[in-house]
Order: structure tokens, then sequence, then C-alpha cells
């Protein structure tokens, strides 16, 4: 077993049961490469919904809340307020985030509270068997929309960043080594931080959208379409279109973080 | 003294390794596993510049890569 | 506590004493939504939490609530939330989760007309079968049904402290009219609050779900001391991790999590009863109804009329034991509810063939008041 499996992963809960070439296990994989370089294993919150996504924090030894679809968000902030020593960070979907889940997204970005939700983004609900999802391209097939898909998929890093998020990312699995420094820096912000990561499905999105379930080919999808956002800064919007915009795309150290200012009124109240 | 463990217990045989390694190590075996998957070999071990790729994008952790990169 | 000193009397509307008696038991988080006629709780809550070192939050939704509770409560919190029908309706999933993670959260329903947006400043009792059942799944809740402002400060405390023991989600069952009225309230000089324990197994043993020789499960952990939690929403061993597909696991774990109270049902009563001894009919009776009751109680005694009231304070598990010695030598069991008669099939199940037992709803609103009740007797 790698050592860095060997440290941090629960035994009692592998094998993992993600799918032979799951983007998730690769996201698995950088963020305990980043909490050993941050050294917070003790004294981390790990909270999640309902999907592939919310099986990653399972598998990490630490104190664990698997939730309710969509309400990871809701739960983590309960969890900071009441122990604000912890670092919460929430594992969630594209769909558990931004479907069922994006009213409290919404204002835990306008809060500013200071937590990490890494969106695993696969564009569909992967576990349920590959239906539409918020960030299932335009007239994609899926198990839901035979026809293609009538809606327009939603930009989550735009709306974390209209919500009031201060740490704004998105990245593929395609590029684990910015992940995992996207994943520290997250971490370290004292904010809501949000990272949009991209990560292939082979099973559902791969077979419904892309039309190849080959986790190779899927990944060079991504590798082709990735665009870092300081090149895509030159590029026309409708240039855009099929492009995935990575890097770091917004960051605020200024903004009043939540946690903080609710336990400086509590201070002020006491008198 | 550069190496590659591959752990097979944890190998799904997805070739993200092979298709990621910039340097060409890795070929599929003709070796499975318990479950069944073909697992790769890093057959040109000599060529590995300990980069890493791919050890941080196993989906399964299943590989270890040996060697002190001062070497390199 | 800042708020309450031994002997003190106070005048306290209804929700007022619930935020005294929450804070009195050690809550220390609040998390919530603004509905009729609910809402008091929370403002009280955002004034007194700080004072006392806690934290109040207003949610976005009755969802984000009752999950915020819980999580607050995985730091080591006790925390609560309190609204009315359509948010409680809301909470059930939350409250499902809750039972099957084993958290201790206090969540207060104060019952307004229904069905749906219905009367929000009307009172009713509309939602007893809801607070037992209304998540889906097998579990028990504890459900408390206070009658008076005093009640609900005794029965506040007493729900944070079942909590703690059981490790479930009790419910304190308010109406708009115990809530909403004023009443004169003696702060008792001691009352005893369970606090929460941390497990007496060490850490790396410790198994989160794996019941004492007791069968009680040891202590409360929290998130940061060690003990690597997983708690999860999915039927599951007593580390934590799945077991849907093994159904004797499964089996096993909701047995365990009805059986908890179902077994100690008999430590889990609370009623009281009034001239039940020698009773021809006897008046079974709850919250602000129970009140009216009373009256109409002792106006038939006046009369002479052998009539007795047994007012039920813990609504569930149901006292099914107290109903069959209270209406013992009953020929006739009448209970008067705000709804369309609903505890009066619980006490029909549990009273004997020959009993005649008399459901008397009341819709629209409106408390029965005593004359209705005494008519019923008098029939």
């Amino acid at each position: 077993m790698h050592p860095l499996a060997e440290k941090y992963l629960r035994k009692s809960s592998l094998p993992t049961l993600f799918c032979p070439g799951c983007g998730h296990g690769t996201v698995l994989n950088c963020f305990i490469r980043a909490i050993d370089d941050l050294g917070i294993i003790d004294g981390l919150g790990l909270v999640s919904g309902i999907g592939c996504s919310s099986w990653v924090p399972v598998f990490v030894n630490t104190d664990v809340l698997h939730t309710l679809h969509g309400r990871a968000i809701a739960v983590a902030t309960g969890l900071k307020l009441a122990n604000p020593r912890l670092h919460v960070v929430v594992f969630t979907g594209d769909g558990d985030c931004l479907g069922i889940g994006g009213n409290h997204f919404m204002h835990a970005a306008r809060r500013n509270i200071d937590m990490t939700v890494l969106m695993l983004d696969n564009y569909i609900y992967g576990m349920t068997g590959g239906q539409v999802a918020p960030t299932t391209p335009t007239d994609s097939r899926t198990q839901t929309s035979p026809y293609g898909n009538p809606e327009p998929p939603v930009d989550a890093c735009k709306l974390a960043v209209a919500s009031g998020a201060t740490y704004v990312a998105r990245w593929t699995t395609a590029q684990p080594a910015a992940l995992v420094k996207a994943m520290k820096e997250a971490i370290r912000h004292r904010g809501f931080s949000f990272i949009d990561t991209i990560s292939q499905c082979p099973t559902q999105a791969g077979r419904y959208i892309f039309a190849n379930d080959d986790p190779t080919k899927l990944l060079e999808v991504l590798k082709t379409r990735k665009i870092s956002c300081a090149q895509a800064a030159k590029l026309p919007e409708k240039e855009l279109q099929d492009r995935i915009v990575t890097g770091k795309l917004f960051e605020d150290n200024q903004k009043q973080e939540f946690v903080a200012k609710m336990y400086s009124l509590m201070e002020t109240a006491k008198g | 003294m550069k190496a590659i463990v591959i752990d097979e217990i944890y190998c799904k045989g997805c070739r993200l390794c092979i298709m990621n390694c910039r340097q060409n190590v890795y070929e599929i075996s003709s070796v499975r596993n318990a479950k069944g998957y073909l697992i790769p070999t890093p057959a040109r071990i000599d060529d590995c510049n300990l980069c890493l790729t791919c050890e941080m994008i196993c989906p399964g952790m299943a590989i270890t890569v040996k060697g002190d990169k001062d070497e390199e | 506590m800042k708020n309450e000193t031994p002997g003190e009397v106070k005048i306290l509307q209804g929700n007022e004493a619930i935020v005294d008696a929450a804070i009195y038991a050690g809550c220390r988080f609040f998390a919530g939504y603004p509905i009729t006629p609910a809402s008091e709780v929370a403002e009280l809550m955002s004034h007194k939490m700080a004072k006392n070192g806690g934290v109040f939050v207003q949610m976005e939704d009755e969802i984000a609530s009752i999950n915020a509770v819980i999580g607050a409560a995985w730091a080591g919190m006790k925390g609560c939330t309190a609204t009315s029908g359509p948010g409680f309706s809301l909470m059930q999933e939350g409250i499902g989760y809750a039972a099957v993670t084993e958290t201790p959260c206090v969540i207060v329903n104060v019952m307004r007309g229904g069905p749906s947006t219905g009367q929000p400043t009307s009172s009713s009792q509309q939602d007893v079968m809801q607070a037992k059942y209304g998540s889906h799944g097998d579990y028990e809740p504890i459900v408390l049904c206070p009658s008076s402002v005093k009640e609900l400060f005794h029965l506040t405390i007493k729900a944070f402290n079942l909590a703690e023991i059981y490790r479930v989600p009790v419910i304190v069952l308010s109406d708009e009219i115990v809530s909403h009225t004023r009443e004169k309230i003696r702060i008792p000089d001691r009352i005893e609050i369970v606090e929460r324990q941390k497990p007496k197994t060490p850490a790396k043993d410790y198994k989160p779900y794996k019941p004492l020789s007791s069968g009680m499960l040891d202590g409360m952990p929290a998130f940061g001391q060690g003990y690597n939690l997983l708690i999860d929403g999915q039927l599951h061993d007593e580390a934590g991790n799945r077991a849907g597909d093994n159904p004797d696991i499964s089996a096993a774990l909701v047995k365990r999590l009805c059986e908890k109270i179902t077994r100690h049902a008999g430590e889990l009563v609370d009623v009281e009863k009034a001239y039940v001894e020698d009773a021809e009919t006897v008046v079974v009776a709850y919250g602000s109804v129970a009140r009216s009751a009373y009256a109409a109680v002792r106006m038939a005694r006046e009369k002479g009329l052998n009539v007795g009231l047994i007012k039920l304070k813990i609504l569930w598990p149901f006292p099914d034991n107290e109903i069959v010695s209270a209406t013992g030598t009953a020929i006739k069991v009448i209970v008067p509810e705000m709804n369309v008669g609903k505890i009066s099939r619980e006490v029909q199940r549990v009273c004997r063939s020959e009993q005649r037992i008399v459901s008397l709803p009341k819709l629209g609103g409106v408390l029965h008041t005593p004359m209705e009740i005494l008519q019923a007797i008098e029939l």
C-alpha cells in the first residue's frame, strides 16, 4: 500500500467503490497529499452529501459526516459554528451541490463561512445511473434526457463568485499536481473556498454524454478542453463554449469571514 | 535506484498511469489480478523521471514510485 | 446560567419559557427559521444565546436549520430548533437522519392549523401522528406534549435530558395556545441536567455504534477528539461502515434503534391523573385541550358524576399501561383533541372492546370549551 494510503485511509471501508478509471479516486489521492502537506489530520471535519462524490471522505480515517443529499453544507455550517477550530471540508457533487443543495451553497458562499467545498463535477447524477444534472451540457442524451438535454448548464464558479465566495478555482483530474496545490490554498484560505473539480465518470457521463467509456479517452477530452484562465481571457466568449476554464478564478482575502464575525458579536453581547 | 511498485489489490486496470506517463514507462501486462483486471507494468523504469504523475493520478492509490529525485 | 434564579417567579410567554428552559438545560446552539407561531423562540434565542456563550444562527430554511443542529451536535454542542407545521414537514428527513445516526437534538413544533399553510395564527393538535411517524423508515422519537407554560419549561429541559440519555431526536410538541399564553412560573430550586458524556472506551478501540451491555451507546463523542468517527445515514455496522447489503446487520440496527425506546417505555412515562380511581367516565387529554378537560372534569365531579382525567405529557412512546390502568373502571373514555381524532385511535387500541371510546374532535382552530367536554361527559 502507498505510505500515504497506509497513513490516511480508513482500512475498514476499503476497497473504494469507485468504477475503474473514476476521477473521484484521483481526487481522494490528491486530497490525502494536500492534508499530509498541511499536517492537519487532527482537527479535520469532513462532511459529504449523497452521490459518488460523497463517498470520497468515507475512505479517509478522520471524523466524517456522510449526510443527506444536498445538505452537507448546512451540516458543515453547524459543525464549524459549534467548533471553529475544526478544518471543515465538504465533498459534494454537481447534482448534490447545485441541484438539491443549491440554496445551502448560495447562502454559505454569501456568508463567507470558513470552509472548503470540493465539488466533484462529472456533469451527471452518476450514483443513480446517469440522469441529467445542472452541469450537463445542452443536448446531451442521458437517462432522463433521451431526446437531448433541453436545459443549459450552470457555471458553478460564476455562481460561487456572485454569491460571495472568496476563493474560487476550477481544476480537472488531468491536473493532479495543480489540484493538490489548489486544495491546500483553499483549505488555508480563511473564508468560503470552492473548487469545481472536473472529474471523469466513465460509466455514466462517459457512456451517455461523451459516447466513450474509456477513462483514458475521457482524460484526453479534459486535457484538450482545459484552458487556463489567462489564456481564456484573451478569447471571445463564444470560443470558450466547450472549453473548461481552469485555474484560480477568484480570490478575496479582505471580506469578513462569518464565524469570526459571529463570535465577535457574541463577545460584544456578553458585555 | 528507481522502482515502481504496483499494489495489485487496488489496481482496477484503468490505464490512466500508462496514458499520462510522459516518459512512456508503462505497458499493460498480461497479468490479471484477483478481480480480473489487467495490471500495468513499468517496462521502461530507467526512463522514469520521478515526476509522480502516475502516483498522483491513480484512482486506487495503487502506485508507489521509489527513488531519489536528486539523483536524476 | 444567567437567566434563572431558583425561587424566582416570572411571567413568561410559552415560547419564552422554551428558550429559558433550553439554556437552563445546557443548549448552546440554536439554528432556526421564522414561522408563526414559533418565531418568538428564534427571536429570543437571538438575544439570549450570545449572552450565554451560545451560537444563534438564522439559517436559510428549516431544512438547513435541522441539519445545522445535527452538525453542531457532532461538534459537541447541545442544540435545538423550533418551527411549526410547514417547517416540521421540511425537517422530517433531517429528523430521520438524527434518528439513524443517534444524534441528540431537540425539535420544537408549535402546532398550528393545518394542513399545508393552514391557519398560521390558530392552534391545533393535528401533527400528533406526524411527530411519531413523520420521517420515512422505522425509528422511535420521543414526543413531549406540554399543556401550560410551566410544563413547557419543565418538558423542554426534560427533552434535552432524554435526547442525551437515549441519543434520539426529541420533539417538544407545543401548540399555538400554550406557546402564546403568558403564565406565572416559579423557577424550581434544582432540576437535574444530563451532561454529555465522553465515551468510556479509549479512542483506538471505540466503535460509535457498539452498545454497552446496558443496550445503550457508550457516551457521545465529538469531532476533533481523535475518534475518527464515521457517521452515516445509511444502515451501518458498529464501526459506522455501510452494511445495507447485509440483512442481519441492517435488521439488528433498526431493531436496536427502536428497542432502545420501546424497551424503556416504562421509564418514559409522564402522565397526570385526577379522580380516576372510581371513574366511570375518563377523559384522555393532552396539550392545551387538557386545560379545558380539567375544568370539565371538576365541574362534572361537582355535579356528582364519577369522572376522571388522564393528561399525557409524554405522548410517544404511547403510555399503553397507564391508559389501561387509568381507564380500568371506566365504561366510557372520551378523547377531546383539536384534530380529526388521532390519539383516540391509540386509546381505542389499548382499551377493552366493551369500553366505549368517544372521539371528540374539534377543527377550525378554536379550543374545546369546558362546557363542550362536559356535555360529552353527560351524554
